[in-house]
């Protein structure tokens, strides 16, 4: 019961949120959204004894990201309000409402079609406890999943590392100016005359 | 056949582990009772006011620490010693009249305070403030060590209003949540100096939490556990030789700790690292355009914040509440254990809170290079390096090395190897510095043997 009335506001304060993002003018109150959005999530992790992963969303989407987002947009000074009726892609807009057409519609047939109470049908897409549930109860969720991740999926993790490693030096090489020209010491990216 | 055979060894694990979830369940219908909602209603209230109060104390603390140092007297009217300078002043600011500039976005610039001062009292949640760890010897004759629980009521309590799971990582996210405050209110503002303010905020916010956050790291290493009652539990006890406690500062060999007071002080915005609101540059930094009630809620935010970090410092590294108690000792053995828990974890804080007034009477800013370069170049490296050694040490000593005969021999061993390779890799990020620095200033066209 009290599960589903907390269902039931994260999941409004993640779709409010969501709206919100692509709904505000201006990029400052669309990013406090995002803000919004994440933490419904949070919520919902917390909701399925997640406990690890509702803290990891808030630390790394909501408190870094984010964080990250709002500095650029502060530091560029793009945060005035901008006029929603022009659609800067032509045709995004019509594209972007197919696809998630598309997505909610084969959401809602698997979660129909798979049949009502079956063992692993409809229970497996609503997420409820009977399926989603500790490996191992007694032991720490978080030791479960550190060794889950330094073990059996090493491999994934190491390429992360690997792709992160890769979009710094990207962002360091892009910055740098071309042709290797000196740079002048208060200005960086700007070469000597 | 018998029956157990109809049951097939999967359902029984997962009926098993069903009744496990359930039992760890607390808002499961029909789990909680009305008093275990009362209590917790209570404890989440008593924590507020302890908060405040505490705050309240600091602000008057602060002051007439700072006003001894520069050899003045402080606030000495309101009050006993002018306890109640801060009340006043509290008040006074609730009067005032409340201006939003022109330029502000409205909503913003009215939800930012709150954004501020949320997180700061919801990480004091989680700080055991009292308990007693001590150890005791059972029926059995073995020495078993409490878990800083106390009975109230017939109900078993615990001196922090909840001990998650995941208790050091909430820290982590409020603490990175609380930049929004800072941040937001500089950008609502509409102005130019709050705007600068904010962006340095957040700029030092998210350079110094990732050593915060390695140097967490460390502790959780050596102490296995996230949650904070924990933490403190394996703290707890006489330690070596009874002289020497088991507290972390001492287990991870100081250097995360000294990191931590570092990272924990820029993430506070306190003086040395209070480029934010750098009187002399910005105005008044982010809060520049806020009066009024408002302006109140970001300086009570600042001053709770202080102290809660001061708690975390104190619950991580040296044991909390935990120390002796005086079972047995006429009169003193009569006051029970979780006062004395209380005792020694306010006698170790108000040491913490000292240290952060004297930094800040004691120790001019930083300019922002500086700031930049300590945290980047010297913290982050540091406290990953050191938390790869205590990582290593901790395999050789559980024997899973195998370089050496014994685990000693590894132990040693791997302590060798990663202090030479800890100066060795500290020597090529000081010549690379070099280097660089040297090339910049060829390139601006000095002389690099001329420039200091």
């Amino acid at each position: 019961m009290v599960n589903v009335i907390t269902f039931i506001i994260a999941g409004a304060i993640v779709l409010g949120g969501a709206l919100g993002v692509i709904g505000f003018p201006n990029p400052v109150h669309a990013a406090l959204s995002l803000i919004a959005s994440f933490f419904g999530v949070a919520v919902i992790f917390t909701i399925q004894e997640a406990h690890f992963l509702a803290l990891v969303q808030v630390v790394v989407y909501a408190g870094a990201i984010v964080v990250l987002f709002l500095f650029v947009i502060m530091l560029l000074g793009v945060d005035t309000a901008q006029d929603l009726r022009t659609e800067p892609l032509v045709g995004q807009r019509s594209l972007g409402l197919t696809f998630g057409a598309i997505l909610l519609a084969l959401t809602l047939g698997g979660l129909f079609l798979s049949g009502p109470g079956g063992e692993d049908g409809a229970v497996a897409l609503t997420g409820q406890e009977s399926v989603v549930r500790p490996i191992d109860a007694e032991r720490s969720q978080i030791e479960q999943l550190g060794e889950d991740l330094f073990t059996r999926n090493i491999l994934a993790f190491q390429a992360t590392a690997l792709l992160l490693t890769i979009a710094t030096v990207g962002a360091v090489v892009l910055v740098r100016n071309k042709g290797g020209e000196d740079l002048v010491i208060d200005e960086p990216g700007r070469s000597v005359e | 056949m018998n029956g157990i055979f109809f049951q097939t060894p999967d359902d029984v694990e997962f009926d098993r582990v069903r009744e496990l979830v359930e039992k760890d369940r607390f808002l499961v219908d029909g789990a909680v009772d009305f008093g275990d909602i009362i209590l917790a209603i209570a404890m989440a209230l008593i924590s507020f006011v302890i908060c405040l109060i505490a705050t309240m104390l600091m602000v008057w603390f602060e002051r007439k620490v700072v006003s001894r140092l520069q050899n003045r007297i402080g606030p000495n009217v309101a009050g006993p010693f002018g306890l109640l300078q801060t009340l006043f002043d509290g008040v006074k600011l609730f009067f005032k009249e409340d201006n939003i500039p022109r330029e502000a976005d409205r909503f913003v610039f009215k939800l930012a305070p709150y954004l501020a001062l949320l997180p700061a009292f919801l990480t004091f949640t989680l700080i055991p403030i009292a308990g007693d760890f001590n150890s005791v010897t059972n029926s059995n004759g073995e020495e078993v060590f409490r878990d800083g629980s106390a009975e109230v009521f017939g109900r078993k309590i615990f001196f922090q209003v909840a001990d998650l799971p995941v208790g050091v990582l909430f820290f982590l996210a409020m603490s990175s949540i609380g930049i929004y405050g800072v941040m937001l209110a500089g950008w609502a503002s509409g102005s130019k100096y709050p705007l600068l303010g904010s962006i340095r905020a957040s700029a030092q916010a998210i350079s110094y939490e990732a050593a915060l956050g390695l140097a967490i790291a460390a502790v959780v290493l050596v102490t296995g556990s996230l949650s904070m009652n924990e933490i403190v539990q394996t703290q707890a006890g006489p330690g070596f030789l009874s002289v020497i406690p088991n507290f972390n500062l001492i287990v991870t060999g100081f250097i995360p700790f000294a990191v931590f007071i570092i990272a924990g002080t820029a993430e506070l915005n306190r003086p040395p690292f209070d480029l934010v609101e750098a009187e002399q540059e910005l105005v008044g930094g982010f809060h520049t355009e806020y009066s009024g009630i408002r302006f109140a809620l970001f300086f009570l935010a600042e001053f709770m914040n202080t102290v809660t970090v001061g708690a975390i410092i104190v619950t991580l590294f040296l044991g909390g509440p935990a120390g002796p108690n005086f079972d047995g000792i006429f009169l003193l053995g009569s006051i029970p254990g979780w006062i004395w828990g209380f005792v020694w974890f306010f006698l170790k804080l108000l040491a913490f809170l000292f240290m952060f007034v004297w930094f800040r009477a004691t120790l001019p800013r930083f300019r922002y290079d500086q700031l930049m370069e300590l945290g980047w170049k010297l913290l982050i490296p540091l406290s990953l390096g050191w938390l790869l050694v205590l990582a290593g040490i901790r395999v050789a000593r559980n024997g899973q090395l195998g370089i050496l005969d014994t685990p000693q021999a590894d132990t040693i061993l791997v302590i060798v190897v990663s202090f030479g390779i800890l100066l060795l890799g500290s020597a090529f990020i000081r010549s690379a510095m070099n280097n660089s620095r040297r090339e910049r200033l060829i390139a601006a066209g000095f002389d690099p043997e001329e420039v200091v």
